[in-house]
């Protein structure tokens, strides 16, 4: 132990776990050893997307040599899902888009699998898809989901059965009605924007696909090995689905190779556990392919977000009507809860005194809507922060002035009726303008070339059930060195290392002394946490980490304070070392931790092995009110920022280059401010990324684009030169030192603000994802004749 | 068909019984437990896999192990010697060039593979050089910056 850190939150310490990703030690799923015994299994996807299942005929599958199983829906048909249970785990009696489950197949090696999965034939009758959520919306669309009623739903989503919504979210604040702001109000606007914003689905395409590994035992013991963000809630849900108990169900999930949400909640998983239940004792192993991972895992949903907002002269916003139909894609489960985000969410990071807000979820026959990286908030601040410029523009009004002038402050009320708690919005504004030079104009690097700058703000409240739980134990070794026990994933985020901080900070030792034993998270020993989702963990987690901490750390100042005869109020810890601020008196940890200390005159102990445990459950949310979307306390705090891009466009060939992104965010406390620039720097890169994105299907439903050559992933060449971050400190009131998350929030508002420097650059507006150099192209060359000469 | 053969790894020499169709990428991983190299497409279209062929960069879920015999291959795990790190996973420790990791090994050999033919490279060569690896988590700006710290720091 060479270095000592003491006192770490606040400090740039590094990673725990950079050493054993450098060096290739770090375990992922399919690193994992399972011996011979170990079997392969095969997804046997859906070709069409709409479709009843007439039958299906396993029987020259199951005759190949080497197979060993062919599950299929008939077998045991079981409901699954977080929020609302619509999505059977392999296709029961239809299917709703292509690459859904059909059937598994299991053999003794994947080529083998592979191959049995092309013999299992399936016989359908096609029924009329529907692809776009304003269109499936509508009363007289095919119904995709005709159970939508029966289905099993948690108490805050409203499906309306007899219809393809699975959610609507209604928030009515101020003059609105269910027609929409009053006449009057709009009578009082000196300028109005309507329009329509739309995104494409697209792939979280975490560099390791999904892996999955089960194993059912004849004596009722399951295990699955995955690469997951949530194993405590697939636990749950598998527990729940196939009738296992919790207790013998158990969950192992090591490193991740990139999440982005696709990890979170349930996606093959169970799938792979009905294979392993038809092979008694033998580990199955699934690996989705990439072109799998495109076709066949869940997506971003798509949006189309109809608005119409309004100001008077002096940029004073007064109202907004806003419709936001998701793409939920077939099945909605997860979706559900990110249209009542974007709902109570409806107007961005702005107070406006007339809201009439409607976000609905959407069945269409695409690959499953579900968590992304800002879950709902990319999606609405795309429309949003655009039309905030041009309402801006048509007043006379610098945008960001206007956005400045407009954004919550502490102790508004909200949309929801909520008090908005302690964020410095404004600060955040103030911090990129400087930063990528506002109101200066740069001079592009060629004659054909244009330069523009564009921002846009953010908020996101971590979107949740109002009770998702985190623990955490200590634990002490004889040197004095502790083990912290999470459940929280490591899926690149940092959480391991903050976890570490937080404990040495709160019992007072150094931060070398921390070993994080939560590689692999196993629900068999790790403690309970909900999900590794809403960027949650820094916040909640972090409370449960602190709180065990405090625990041990009471535990030491009792013993030590009874061994000499003082009162524990006196006593610390610093640096290891419990110190007596009366009697100046010293007690090293190291033994004591664990073995305790004599009484005088060795007549007896004190003490035992220190272990601490901490819990953290938010229990102030309350419900809203299905009709307005009003009540106390919607969420439990929102994170604000945000972003301004400088850019640089070739109207000769369309190709957009970002030059800088400069982005602020309050995060109330960054506990290791170099892994929060390293989520602000890869998050504006996903966020620019995600902007050229998009997931394209032909009229039949099928994805045209599943791999990384015809869907592209911004690359190193694409990266900026430059990303500039600053971090803002409003200390949240029940955050670990005030902190508040920010791993999502770094990519909300990319795509608006690079939309609004296109517009500074060319003049032009861009409405509808991706943006292409195809499309810069043709926006910028309108009128002109364009048929190719040679 | 079987093949009886070895392979030169790390400056090992390995014995293996591989299939013509094995790649090289499986046989690392699922014969020898070399599981530092990862897999993220199977296409040649990700660099996860990324290893050193004779020096040069290559995807190794495009190499045919039958390919590999007679030559040297290169992997994440032959990066640090004696215990210590190399000078590019040093770097990426300290620059915080590693997220979830999952890219980190195809990334630290196409850089190696770099430094090897030019020690001295601009940030336009580094990020051209960096280009088949594809990362979801860092942004790259780290990463082209750990590359030219070790450039610089060789000088
Ligand atoms: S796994 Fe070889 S290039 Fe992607
Ligand atoms: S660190 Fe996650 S893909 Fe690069």
């Amino acid at each position: 132990m060479k270095e000592q850190t003491s006192n770490p939150v606040g400090k740039s310490v590094p990673r725990v776990d950079a050493f054993e990703k450098v060096t290739g030690a770090a375990k992922y799923v399919d690193d994992m050893a399972f011996g011979p015994t170990l079997l392969y299994g095969k997804i046997v996807h859906s070709p069409v997307a709409h479709a009843l299942i007439k039958k299906i005929d396993a029987s020259k599958a199951l005759a190949l040599p080497g197979v060993k199983a062919v599950v299929t829906g008939q077998d045991s048909p079981t409901l699954l899902g977080l929020y609302l249970k619509d999505r059977y785990i392999y296709a029961y009696d239809r299917v709703r888009y292509v690459g859904e489950s059909v059937a598994g197949v299991v053999a003794i090696s994947e080529e083998i699998a592979e191959q049995a999965a092309k013999l299992v034939e399936v016989e359908y009758e096609l029924l009329p898809p529907v692809f776009d959520p304003y269109e499936g919306a509508k009363p007289d669309a095919p119904l995709l989901h005709p159970d939508l009623g029966k289905y099993e739903v948690v108490n805050f989503i409203f499906p309306e059965p007899g219809t393809n919504v699975s959610e609507h979210f209604r928030l009515r604040k101020g003059r609105v009605s269910d027609a929409g702001v009053s006449d009057e109000v709009w009578a009082q606007c000196a300028t109005i924007v309507e329009d329509q914003y739309t995104l494409p689905q697209i792939q979280h395409a975490p560099i390791e696909t999904h892996i999955a590994v089960a194993q059912w035992n004849p004596d009722g013991q399951v295990t699955l090995w995955a690469a997951s963000q949530s194993p405590f809630a697939q636990r749950d849900l598998l527990a729940q689905s196939l009738g296992i108990p919790h207790g013998n169900m158990r969950v192992i999930s090591p490193y991740i190779g990139g999440g982005f949400g696709g990890k979170a909640g349930i996606s093959i998983e169970a799938n792979v556990v009905l294979m392993a239940k038809a092979v008694p004792g033998h580990p199955v192993k699934v690996r989705m392919t990439r072109e799998e991972e495109f076709v066949a895992t869940n997506v971003r949903q798509s949006l189309v977000a109809k608005y119409k907002i309004g100001c008077d002269k002096d940029g004073n916003l007064l109202a907004m009507d806003l419709a936001y139909y998701f793409g939920g894609g077939a099945y909605n489960d997860y979706g559900v809860n990110i249209a009542r985000a974007a709902g109570y969410s409806c107007t961005g990071p702005y107070d406006v005194p007339n809201v009439k807000g409607d976000s609905y979820c959407v069945y269409t026959n695409h690959p499953i809507g579900s968590a992304m990286r800002g879950f709902g908030m990319p999606e609405i601040h795309w429309g949003l922060e655009q039309i905030m410029d041009r309402l801006a523009e048509a007043i006379g009004m610098d945008a960001a002035d206007f956005k400045r002038q407009n954004c919550v402050r502490q102790g508004d009320t909200i949309l929801t009726g909520m008090t908005m708690p302690n964020v410095d919005l404004p600060q955040c504004i103030d911090k990129v303008k400087e930063a990528i030079g506002w109101g200066r104009v740069s001079k592009p690097s060629a004659p054909h070339k244009r330069r523009g700058k564009g921002l846009a703000i953010m908020w996101k409240a971590p979107a949740m059930p109002p009770n998702p739980g985190s623990s955490a134990i200590v634990r002490f070794n004889e040197d004095a060195t502790l083990n912290v026990y999470v459940s929280g994933q490591e899926i690149g985020q940092g959480a391991f290392t903050v976890a570490a901080q937080m404990a040495a900070e709160a019992l007072g030792i150094p931060y070398e002394w921390v070993r994080v034993s939560a590689n692999p998270v196993d629900t068999k020993y790790s403690p309970y946490e909900w999900q590794t989702v809403a960027s949650r963990l820094t916040w909640s987690m972090g409370n449960a980490v602190k709180a065990a901490a405090e625990h041990a750390r009471g535990q030491i100042l009792d013993i030590v304070a009874k061994y000499w005869g003082e009162d524990p109020a006196d006593l610390d810890i610093k640096n290891g070392v419990v110190i007596s601020y009366k009697s100046e008196r010293e007690q090293s940890l190291k033994k004591m931790v664990v073995y305790g200390l004599p009484n005088e005159n060795f007549e007896g102990w004190q003490g035992g092995p220190i272990v601490g445990s901490g819990k953290f459950m938010p229990t102030y949310v309350t419900g809203l009110d299905p009709n307005t979307g009003q009540g106390a306390r919607a969420v439990v705090h929102y994170t604000v920022g945000a972003q301004a891009v400088d850019l640089e466009v070739d109207t000769d060939t369309g190709q957009i280059e970002v030059l800088k992104i400069a982005s602020a965010y309050d995060v109330g406390k960054a506990i290791n401010p170099d892994l929060v620039m390293t989520q602000i720097e890869g998050g504006a890169v996903h966020g620019l990324s995600s902007a050229f994105e998009g997931m394209f299907f032909d009229a039949q439903g099928r994805l045209r684009n599943p791999s990384f050559v015809d869907y592209k992933l911004a690359t190193s060449l694409d990266a900026p030169r430059e990303i500039h971050g600053d971090i803002v400190e409003t200390p949240l009131e029940d955050g670990p030192w005030g902190a508040r998350g920010v791993g999502e929030h770094v990519m909300v508002q990319t795509a608006p603000a690079i939309a609004n420097a296109l517009y500074n650059a060319l003049g032009v507006r861009f409405n509808h994802l991706p943006l292409s150099a195809e499309k810069v192209y043709l926006a910028t060359h309108e009128g002109e004749e364009l048929t190719c000469k040679a | 068909m079987l093949h009886e053969m070895s392979l030169n790894i790390n400056g090992e020499t390995y014995p293996v019984v591989v299939k013509s169709h094995d790649t090289l990428v499986r046989v690392l991983r699922e014969q020898l437990g070399l599981t530092g190299t990862k897999v993220g497409c199977g296409n040649g279209e990700c660099g996860a896999c990324t290893v050193l062929f004779d020096g040069a960069p290559v995807n190794s879920c495009m190499v045919l192990a039958v390919e590999a015999q007679g030559h040297r291959i290169e992997t994440v795990e032959g990066l640090s010697q004696g215990g210590d790190l190399h000078p590019l996973q040093k770097a990426f420790v300290e620059h915080n060039a590693v997220q979830c990791g999952f890219c980190t090994s195809g990334m630290l050999m196409s850089a190696k593979a770099l430094l090897e033919r030019n020690s001295h490279p601009t940030e336009q060569e580094v990020r051209e050089a960096l280009v088949g690896n594809l990362c979801r988590c860092t942004g790259y700006i780290r990463i082209v910056d750990a590359v030219l710290d070790v450039a610089e720091a060789g000088s």
